[in-house]
């Protein structure tokens, strides 16, 4: 690749002066040398494809959870791309207890110190981990 | 306190803590030589291990290898450590610190804060160097990012003991002694070998330049296999490893070559700047790889490549690495 061509396509994901693609391309001489990138297409697609498939799953978890089939935790679960497992590893509650959160009737009945050990996970308020509200109006990862 | 590290950017986190880690020892070594002499160039597709459903595909050793090899190549000796308890990792951390030594780390990027959010996947072989801290904030050099960052005691005992598969426990690992004189000339030799072994004769069809094939064989038949959702995240996902940040360009080959031309300098061997040329010329077949293949899973444009021509792109790929790698194992001082 010559430095020419080392592509600039700018789609939101890197960012100037902040981080970069670090690229190795030739120039005239045919000497390597260091340049900075802020995208490929081709790379911002493959990027984009992965969030969508995250986004759909969450998507889907979010309807589930406004008809009040699942807990908030079920969406935020999602949202940071968790299964039960790891949650656990997070939390250190049990997976079976994790199970058991995920359905509303017992989520919202929990006692706060729970509660707050999730909601410290999720980077979240308590209040925001309860609030169905705040479900409603999160963004998917191909808005933000 | 501030140790006098100087940061630099690097294409590849463990490239660049090797090297940072150097020049604050005065071995001033470039990105590219570190991972040649690290043997950094490798390829392995792994169906039957999957990471989120898909498949592994890797142009990299396992992380750790590479400034595990780079140091001992050099005759520096290294301390690495592994915890248990988060405060106990982080109070020997501080130790070193007040010694004066940066410390190099494995850690999780999920909860990495200034990691764009876009970037923070569960993944948990990235390596940074701490060299400083005041009050309660650490100063950070994380090779992919331009300037030096900060983080919190609580932020960097966090990504420290990230969970997940491959859990960093908190390792941690420094330079304790750097010999009066190196090798390097020896060290390069030693890393071209290795490269060479690694991606012509490891008798299993996954890596090197058979696993390249063994991708390219399987690929052809994933839409069919698959169906076309599936077989798109699977394309979608070669293509990130190959081009994600850290791999300066087409899965590390871009990187390799400019290795080859800094070793021919080096070595005094003129026709390695040949090699390098070859190398150029299969890192720019990865890109065109790419960049067909996400045409392929976007269906648009008439340039839409079918899996077949991108199977065939790959086994030519194949056939150029492996005459490469051919010439290279030749080498020698």
């Amino acid at each position: 690749m010559k430095i020419k061509d080392v592509p600039q396509d700018d789609d939101g994901f890197l960012q100037e002066g902040k981080v970069r693609d670090l690229c190795y391309a030739i120039d005239e001489d045919g000497n390597y040398k260091q340049v900075l990138s802020i995208g490929w297409n081709p790379k911002n697609e493959a990027m984009k494809l992965a969030l969508q498939l995250v986004d759909e799953q969450v998507e889907n978890t979010k309807q589930a959870v406004i008809e009040g089939k699942l807990s908030p935790l079920a969406y935020y679960m999602g949202k940071n791309m968790m299964d039960v497992k790891l949650l656990s590893q997070y939390t250190g509650i049990p997976k079976r207890k994790i199970r058991k959160h995920l359905n509303p009737n017992v989520f919202f009945k929990l006692k706060p110190s729970l509660i707050e050990q999730y909601a410290k996970i999720f980077n979240l308020s308590i209040q925001d981990l309860l609030n169905i509200e705040s479900v409603k109006i999160s963004k998917p990862f191909n808005e933000e | 306190m501030k140790i006098n590290l100087q940061h630099k950017q690097a294409a590849h986190c463990e490239n660049g803590v090797t090297s940072n880690l150097l020049h604050f020892y005065n071995i001033p070594l470039s990105e590219p030589m570190v991972f040649g002499i690290g043997a950094g160039l490798f390829f392995s597709h792994m169906p039957f291990i999957k990471l989120n459903f898909i498949p592994v595909t890797s142009f990299r050793p396992l992380p750790g290898f590479i400034f595990k090899r780079v140091t001992r190549r050099l005759g520096i000796k290294t301390k690495r450590f592994k915890y248990s308890n988060p405060q106990q990792a982080m109070n020997e951390m501080d130790l070193l610190l007040e010694k004066g030594i940066p410390v190099g780390m494995l850690v999780g990027v999920f909860y990495l804060s200034y990691f764009p959010q876009e970037f923070r996947f569960h993944f948990n072989a990235h390596n940074l160097v701490v060299f400083g801290k005041e009050n309660n904030t650490y100063f950070i050099s994380d090779p992919v990012m331009e300037n030096v960052e900060t983080l919190t005691y609580d932020e960097l005992a966090k990504v420290r003991f990230a969970k997940g598969t491959y859990p960093p426990k908190g390792r941690m690992y420094y330079i304790s002694e750097v010999p009066e004189k190196i090798d390097l000339k020896g060290a390069i030799v030693k890393g071209i070998k290795q490269a060479s072994k690694d991606m012509l004769t490891i008798p299993i069809p996954m890596f090197g330049v058979k696993g390249i094939r063994f991708m390219a064989k399987r690929l052809k038949r994933w839409p069919e296999k698959l169906g076309e959702k599936k077989a798109a995240l699977y394309l979608g996902q070669v293509i990130r490893m190959l081009e994600e940040i850290g791999t300066g360009g087409a899965g590390f080959r871009f990187i390799y070559a400019a290795f080859l031309q800094e070793a021919a300098g080096v070595l005094e061997q003129p026709w390695l700047l040949e090699v390098s040329k070859e190398m150029t010329i299969v890192g720019d077949k990865w890109r065109e790889f790419a960049y067909l293949a996400a045409r392929t899973f976007k269906k648009r444009g008439t340039e839409t490549a079918t899996y077949e021509q991108l199977s065939e792109l790959l086994m030519i790929i194949a056939n150029q690495e492996e005459e490469i790698f051919k010439k290279l194992k030749k080498i020698s001082l």
